[in-house]
């Protein structure tokens, strides 16, 4: 009850009344004219770089170091991970639509039979073990730069989510329910910090848009020093406000990720990227 | 005698004072520190306010705060839990959620009045 009177409070200070029980089209229209307007100088693709579209000084120094980019190295490891063969001589290639290339937009996808969210690096784990592989840690470490890899090949591939089921709406309203509830001993949802306040500073960190969010995963942070997936991401702002963080890919976080990659729907995706 | 007296008085005087003032400066100075450190109030996420380094913009400056606040409670009130005032504030309910105890509140409130 608390969480819709919050999403009520947070949808309406955004102008829309009726959007509890919208549509996820209607919601992604909604939570997209909503950064559109917020800052009409920055085209739609640029959100996926982040609080670099916000931020010209930021910018300019990260553009400086794109020529190198840090996480180079790791992109490499992750390319030659993804084509070695597992023990049985088979390798990722063969888990994949289209050997594995170009599908970085189409996740996370809603498996109807098994009635959940499959994002790429469950998907990727999956397929490990089904060839006899143990499964990789999720949040950082080889998974993340395969996944890295992939994002890799679908340089400038619009994002494209959907919700095929009544079954994938209830998973996608979950990851939404998520995405407005406040959390944690400061008390935040992360509307709060990437709507509510997107562009204004905390400390000397400007709060990027959520709009383009996942479009760039996996990230190489410099404070990391490697690799993180999204869900490293979700569990560092989760730890900010001092909410529990949980699990790399459990349903709450499959859920996040599939409705904050649904409002991301239409934006190519640019990844990996490099991140302070 | 009176002349011996005087100065005793004004000695006495000199030394409440300065002790007074300490005080007053210690509670001033941990106030200060409660709000600034990041693991305490981190006000400065937010606010500009006093000598404090590189400070958000979420919510508004923190000056001339007796003219402003004149009634202590209201700005304990705002401190205690912000949602009460404003239901969608960010800032978060520092008494409610125990972020800072009671005597960090007070003494945040005396440093708060400096400014
Ligand atoms: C207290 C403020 C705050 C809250 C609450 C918060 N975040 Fe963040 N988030 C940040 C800051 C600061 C950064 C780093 C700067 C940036 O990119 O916005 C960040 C970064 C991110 C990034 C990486 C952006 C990029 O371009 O690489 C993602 C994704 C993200 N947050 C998602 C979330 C999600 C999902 C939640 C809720 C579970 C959440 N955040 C809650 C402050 C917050
Ligand atoms: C995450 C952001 C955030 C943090 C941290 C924060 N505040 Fe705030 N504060 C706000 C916002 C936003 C407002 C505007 C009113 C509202 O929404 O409650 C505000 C309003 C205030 C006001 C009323 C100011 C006025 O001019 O009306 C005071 C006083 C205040 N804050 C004090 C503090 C103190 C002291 C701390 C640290 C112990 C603190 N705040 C921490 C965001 C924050």
């Amino acid at each position: 009850m608390k969480n819709l009177l919050n999403i009520l409070v947070i949808f309406t200070s955004l102008g829309c009344i009726n959007i509890a029980n919208a549509t996820p089209e209607q919601d992604k229209e909604t939570f997209q004219r909503f950064y559109m307007e917020r800052f009409p100088d920055v085209s739609k693709e640029d959100f996926g770089n982040g609080v670099y579209a916000l931020d010209q000084d930021a910018r300019d120094q990260w553009e400086s170091m794109s020529d190198f980019p840090p996480y180079e190295d790791d992109l490499e490891a992750g390319e030659e991970l993804f084509n070695n063969p597992f023990k049985n001589g088979k390798n990722y290639a063969n888990c994949f639509k289209n050997g594995g290339e170009n599908i970085r937009q189409n996740y996370p996808k809603f498996d109807t039979e098994r009635n959940s969210v499959i994002t790429l690096e469950l998907a990727i784990n999956e397929c490990r073990m089904k060839n006899g592989e143990s499964a990789l840690p999720y949040q950082k470490g080889d998974i993340a730069k395969i996944s890295a890899y992939m994002a890799s090949t679908s340089e400038g591939s619009l994002i494209e989510i959907k919700v095929p089921n009544d079954n994938a709406l209830i998973a996608y309203e979950e990851g939404k329910q998520y995405f407005y509830s406040k959390r944690g001993q400061l008390n935040f949802s992360c509307a709060n910090c990437h709507i509510q306040n997107v562009g204004r500073k905390a400390r000397s960190e400007t709060l990027s848009p959520a709009l383009g969010h996942p479009t760039h995963f996996p990230v190489y942070r410099m404070a990391w020093q490697n690799f993180g997936t999204l869900h490293r991401r979700f569990a560092s702002c989760n730890k900010q406000v001092r909410a529990q963080p949980l699990a790399g890919q459990s349903e709450d976080y499959r859920n996040l990720e599939y409705f904050l990659t649904y409002m991301s729907n239409g934006l190519p995706i640019n990844g990996p990227a490099s991140r302070k | 005698m009176l002349s011996i007296k005087i100065p005793f008085k004004f000695l006495f005087i000199i030394v409440a004072l300065s002790i007074i003032s300490n005080i007053a400066l210690a509670s001033e100075m941990d106030g200060k520190k409660i709000a600034f450190d990041r693991k305490k109030g981190n006000c400065l996420a937010c606010h500009a306010m006093d000598d404090g380094d590189m400070p958000g913009n979420i919510g508004p400056p923190l000056i001339v705060m007796k003219t402003r606040f004149p009634d202590r409670a209201i700005l304990k009130a705002q401190i205690w839990d912000a949602t009460i005032k404003n239901p969608i504030s960010i800032m978060p309910p520092f008494g409610k959620h125990h972020i800072l105890s009671d005597a960090e509140i007070e003494k945040l409130l005396d440093y708060l009045y400096t400014l």
